[in-house]
């Protein structure tokens, strides 16, 4: 009896310590391989044709799946702030809830999450086919390095574009809103764009920006971390596609509680009176 | 300096986790010289084509091309010691996203100043020499057949003019007509330029037609702790008409008591 209940709590602690050895393995690997891009990337750039085809793969494709996601989210927070405001007699500021909300907020973590399941995943699964049918060794064989010629291009297009496919989503998500309040709900034209000046600044697209350009080089840097990581079979590449969204998506949201805090700070700090 | 082979493994083990591949093989090659690697599936031989050209570094032992160790090689001498070879992977290792142009452009580009007229010169070049018509540069690898493929791989690897060919399984899965073909191709490659040839394969037609040279290596788990893991080194005549055992069995397809042995 006594050795049973023994070994129950010691096999939750090796379970324990095995799974944390594990996550350490894993988190160290990653950041020797985000090392190893950065380095590549600032040491040479990849040739013009071959970043202008990833940017295209990227940036283009990925434009119309952002605007649609970024109109309706829009709208739906147009529909949902509505009730709340309305029974305050705020409705002609929402403007400013809409603006603001997108331009700080869900335009970043919305472009990143599309990013993350349309082109993160798709980038692990290329590259995991690419690992698996040699495609790597043909490389070195041929005196490319595989983290030179298959990462940097994907992390420069990531980093390069999220921050553009953010103000589309922005500006979708904005257009959306003003539909919704001035067409549904009877908010004045005027008094919605009044209120989303007097409350939006260069600091909010700034802080925007700068959070979708981590967005963008996190979404790049595990989507081919997992690729090159791939283990053998169509199971493999599998696992490899649903892993990188999957991390991208938790360290997008991770990233922007730690990048908004930051942000925040700077912003108390350098305007300490608003 | 003439007497050192071109190409050597030197005790060479490799280890993957808990799972022995090689065990302390030893082999030369001289240059100029035809050898075909023949064994059983997972006994390794895959695995000493990419030491070779050291896309693997061995757990034990060491790799040298003309009496220098690839192990103390930088990575940038590396590179360009990999340049000294061409190499056709077992599936072709097409680029995908490329098409077939500049699949067998790749090389070129990645390492020469070439202007793009002389490259493209050079892409019909190989692919006439592989027996590819010009009309196939546009095309995808996802839209050629096998055979195309492996001729599209050989016209790649050839590109760069390399002093040693490795092929991994150059005739597997492919027809018996598209086989020859590509046996023929080994050959007329090793006819119009002085090339070392590394060949691994199941096939003993393929041995016999092109290979000057036979190393059969026995798998691991079936050896003897002090039995060596080349069990057969000799001319392509002597492998036909050995009486060891596991020779004659696997030249001739013989399962015997495989079967039973695999399965127990």
């Amino acid at each position: 009896m006594s050795s049973t209940s023994a070994t129950a709590p010691q096999g939750i602690i090796d379970a324990v310590g095995r799974l944390s050895l594990r996550a350490m393995q894993v988190v160290g690997d990653l950041t020797m391989f985000a090392g190893q891009v950065l380095t590549a990337t600032v040491t040479r750039w990849p040739r013009r044709d071959v970043l202008l085809t990833t940017c295209h793969q990227v940036g283009v494709e990925t434009v119309p799946v952002v605007m649609v996601t970024g109109l309706f989210i829009g709208m739906v927070l147009a529909v949902q702030a509505y009730n709340q405001f309305h029974q305050n007699h705020l409705d002609s500021r929402l403007g400013a809830l809409i603006s603001s909300t997108l331009l700080n907020e869900l335009g970043p973590v919305l472009a990143g999450a599309m990013l993350a399941g349309r082109v993160g995943s798709a980038m692990a699964a290329e590259l995991g086919t690419m690992r698996i049918t040699e495609q790597f060794d043909a490389l070195e064989v041929l005196g490319a390095q595989p983290v030179r010629h298959l990462a940097v291009p994907r992390l420069l297009a990531c980093c390069l574009l999220i921050p553009l496919l953010t103000i589309v989503t922005d500006a979708m998500g904005i257009l959306g809103g003003w539909m919704i309040a001035t067409k549904m709900f009877g908010v004045l034209n005027h008094a919605f764009w009044q209120h989303a000046e007097r409350v939006v600044g260069y600091w909010d697209l700034l802080t925007g920006a700068v959070k979708s350009l981590f967005f963008g080089g996190a979404i790049a840097v595990i989507a081919c971390h997992r690729g090159f990581r791939c283990s053998a079979g169509a199971e493999g590449v599998g696992q490899a596609a649903t892993q990188a969204f999957v991390i991208s998506f938790a360290v997008i949201l991770a990233l922007d509680f730690c990048l908004g805090s930051i942000l925040n700070v700077i912003y108390f700090y350098l305007w300490p009176v608003s | 300096m003439d007497d050192l082979p071109f190409l050597e493994i030197h005790r060479v083990s490799q280890w993957f986790d808990s799972h022995e591949v090689l065990r302390d093989v030893s082999l030369h090659v001289k240059r100029g010289e035809t050898l075909a690697i023949i064994g059983e599936s997972g006994c390794g031989k895959s695995v000493t084509l990419k030491l070779l050209i050291g896309l693997l570094s061995p757990t034990v032992g060491e790799v040298r091309l003309q009496g220098r160790s690839l192990e103390t090689l930088s990575p940038r001498e590396l590179a360009r010691a990999r340049l000294r070879f061409g190499f056709l992977f077992q599936g072709a290792a097409l680029f995908d996203s490329l098409t077939v142009a500049d699949n067998v452009a790749f090389g070129l580009r990645q390492n020469t100043r070439l202007l793009e007229g002389e490259i493209q010169n050079i892409v019909r070049d190989r692919l006439h020499e592989v027996g590819l018509p010009p009309s196939i540069c546009g095309k995808k690898p996802a839209e050629l057949s096998g055979g195309q493929r492996k001729r599209v791989g050989l016209a790649r690897a050839l590109a760069l003019t390399p002093e040693i060919m490795l092929y991994d399984e150059p005739t597997t899965g492919l027809d018996p007509i598209m086989t020859d073909v590509i046996n023929e191709l080994i050959l007329q490659t090793r006819a119009q330029r002085p090339v070392t040839s590394i060949i691994v394969t199941h096939e003993m037609t393929t041995v016999r037609k092109v290979a000057e040279r036979v190393v059969m290596l026995g798998p691991v788990a079936h050896l003897r702790p002090e039995e060596p893991q080349i069990v057969f080194d000799n001319t392509p005549e002597a492998a036909f008409s050995s009486e060891d055992q596991r020779v004659h069995q696997f030249v001739h397809g013989q399962a015997c008591e495989r079967l039973r042995e695999l399965a127990g």
